[in-house]
């Protein structure tokens, strides 16, 4: 099988036995980026591939026959581009970062790197992670592995993308509302959001910090679960990181069945405006996990339907805070000649951010602002509370929840991009995990007639990953669309 | 609900940012369709309910010894600075000579 087919953990074993070499692994991936990157535009930035050959080449010579390894050594990883890499410029997909090259690296990079994996390069995103296609980078969109005409979903696009095209083993993403699973589930990959603080957040470049979180986008679930071995546990340097033990996520995988989980199906996720294929390939879904000793049940989550308007409100108050810091002082774009420091923060800000950043900042603005403060963002504040006591109840009476990812397939490119609110609403499905802050994964389950794949999102309780990962893992070995691949054209 | 032009152009002033007459035209649209979107929310009961900032459990603040330890040098701080001068942050003149 060809090297850049493998999955993270059969590559993994194919170095750990010393079947495959650094310096091999570095060759095939960048030929083959050589091949489709141009079509799939996944990375914003490559890495240098001579440092990193260069990098394999010591690291081959210092393992010699021992080969004691660590699991990501190796590993060509991609990371998206909101997540600060010492040495690699950090753009966020914004011209307002121009010539950012940040002075530290994210946690979770720190981790990756202390295992020797290369970083192959920055993923492509819509600009700081605000959007659901990456239509909204400055960079241009990355596009559909599948069908180079569609969008590879948002905000992890080129994340997603650049997995399924085997541009990398596996991928780092952020999930706001759903920046990770929604572009698995246009790219027929495999999206983990962990529970909110499960994985730090220090050196993620803040959109909406009460909902952002890093997470994985993978090939498979076993993937899934060996990134978050990597990427979990506490950190000091992140307030809001849990303090929690962190399991072997692997050892989900001892039950290869469902038996005595009881899957709830919210009736709220499958109605109107829901596609026919995705509510028959997530109903197909369903049934396969009942043959695996799962009990389904139906259950409601009354405040569904208003997701969408709470997450916007409280997204958006928090981006424009934290992007106030973006004044053309202390990094990235500054515009030219201003006359006084007002006027060079306004023009800096203009000519630096993208439509939809200013949009939502402005959104965000208005929300926060003297009069209105009460109407919209304590309204969402109150209305999140409600929405978080409904995943408290319904996990009462079940372990898992089941339910499509996006209401459709991945979209045509330039569909959405001119109606703000069409392209909110594709959040729809995924928004709701976010305002709750519990674990969310998405996986392939299905094929559209015109060939997209089709996703089925699994949620948990607050830190139950591994349940998450176990009823994923079950069906994954039970069926196999994980195992199909876009031929790219 | 209908958003103004002025409105926008005081949000925008808020938010500083310099938007053209063409882009405070389109979010005056925009922003009305969005904040028309959201009132369903006010049909949601919400009396008595405690907003969520976080769902952090406990909410608590996380303190640390004040103590010194390694961070950026001035230099290395100041690497991404559009300008400087004198290992400061040049900004343009914000006190008048007069």
């Amino acid at each position: 099988m060809s090297l850049v087919k493998c999955t993270l953990k059969e590559l993994q074993d194919r170095f750990t036995r010393g079947d495959v070499s650094a310096v091999e692994i570095v060759r095939a991936y960048f030929l083959r980026i050589s091949v489709v990157e141009s079509k799939v535009k996944a990375y914003i930035t490559l890495n240098d591939k001579e440092t990193l050959l260069s990098q394999a080449e010591a690291l081959d010579e210092a393992l010699g026959a021992w080969r004691k390894t660590e699991p990501m050594m190796a590993m060509p990883i991609a990371i998206k581009d909101n997540i600060c890499t010492e040495s690699l410029p950090t753009t966020c997909g914004s011209r307002i970062l121009g010539g950012f090259t940040p002075p530290y690296s994210a946690t979770v990079v720190d981790a990756l790197r202390a295992q020797q994996c290369f970083f192959i390069g920055k993923t492509n995103l819509d600009e700081f992670g605000m959007g659901s296609s990456t239509e909204y980078s400055a960079f241009g969109p990355s596009r559909n592995p599948w069908k180079l005409s569609c969008v590879p979903g948002g905000s992890s696009g080129g994340s997603a993308a650049a997995v399924a095209a085997d541009e990398c083993v596996a991928a780092l993403g952020t999930d706001t509302g759903g920046s990770i699973r929604q572009p698995a589930a246009c790219c027929g990959v495999v999206g983990l959001k962990p529970t909110y603080g499960r994985v730090s957040r220090y050196g993620l470049i803040a959109f909406a910090s009460s909902l952002d979180q890093i997470g994985s986008i993978t090939k498979d679930v076993m993937d899934a679960a060996l990134m978050l071995n990597v990427l979990a546990g506490h950190d000091p340097r992140d307030s809001t990181s849990a303090d929690k033990p962190v399991p072997d996520f692997t050892r989900a995988f001892k039950k290869k069945d469902v038996k005595k989980l009881r899957i709830g199906v919210p009736l709220e996720f499958f109605a109107e405006g829901l596609d026919q294929e995705v509510y028959d390939a997530v109903g197909e879904a369903l049934a396969v996990l009942e043959d695996l000793g799962g009990t389904i049940e139906e259950v409601s989550l009354p405040h569904t339907g208003v997701a969408v308007a709470t997450y916007y409100i409280v997204a958006t108050a928090e981006a424009s805070s934290n992007l106030a810091r973006y004044d053309g002082v202390k990094y990235g774009f500054r515009a030219k000649e201003s006359p006084d420091l007002l006027e060079m923060y306004r023009s800096t800000r203009q000519e630096g951010f993208g439509p939809e950043v200013k949009r939502r900042i402005m959104l965000g603005t208005y929300a926060l602002s003297s009069g209105y403060y009460d109407a919209y963002y304590a309204k969402a504040q109150a209305v999140r509370t409600l929405i978080r006591q409904d995943f408290d109840r319904v996990f009462q009476d079940v372990d898992l929840l089941v339910t499509p990812v996006m209401p459709t397939p991945a979209f045509q490119l330039g569909e959405k991009i001119e109606d703000p609110l069409q392209m909110y609403l594709s959040d729809l499905y995924t928004i709701s995990a976010s305002l709750a802050g519990i674990p969310a994964m998405a996986l392939p389950c299905g094929l559209s007639r015109k060939g997209l794949p089709i996703g089925m999102q699994i949620l948990g309780r607050p830190f139950e990953e591994d349940v998450v990962l176990r009823a994923a893992r079950a069906y994954e070995l039970a069926t196999d669309w994980h195992k199909k691949r876009p031929l790219i054209r | 609900m209908s958003i103004e032009i002025r409105q926008v152009e005081h949000v925008a002033d808020l938010a500083r940012l310099q938007l053209s007459r063409e882009e405070l035209e389109r979010l005056s649209t925009q922003l009305s369709g969005i904040l028309a979107y959201m009132e369903e929310l006010n049909a949601i009961e919400t009396a008595g309910v405690p907003g969520t900032a976080s769902v952090v459990a406990g909410d608590v603040n996380v303190l640390r010894e004040d103590e010194v330890r390694p961070s950026l040098s001035q230099a290395h701080a100041l690497s991404n600075a559009p300008e400087a001068v004198d290992g400061l942050f040049q900004v343009p003149q914000i006190i008048s000579d007069r």
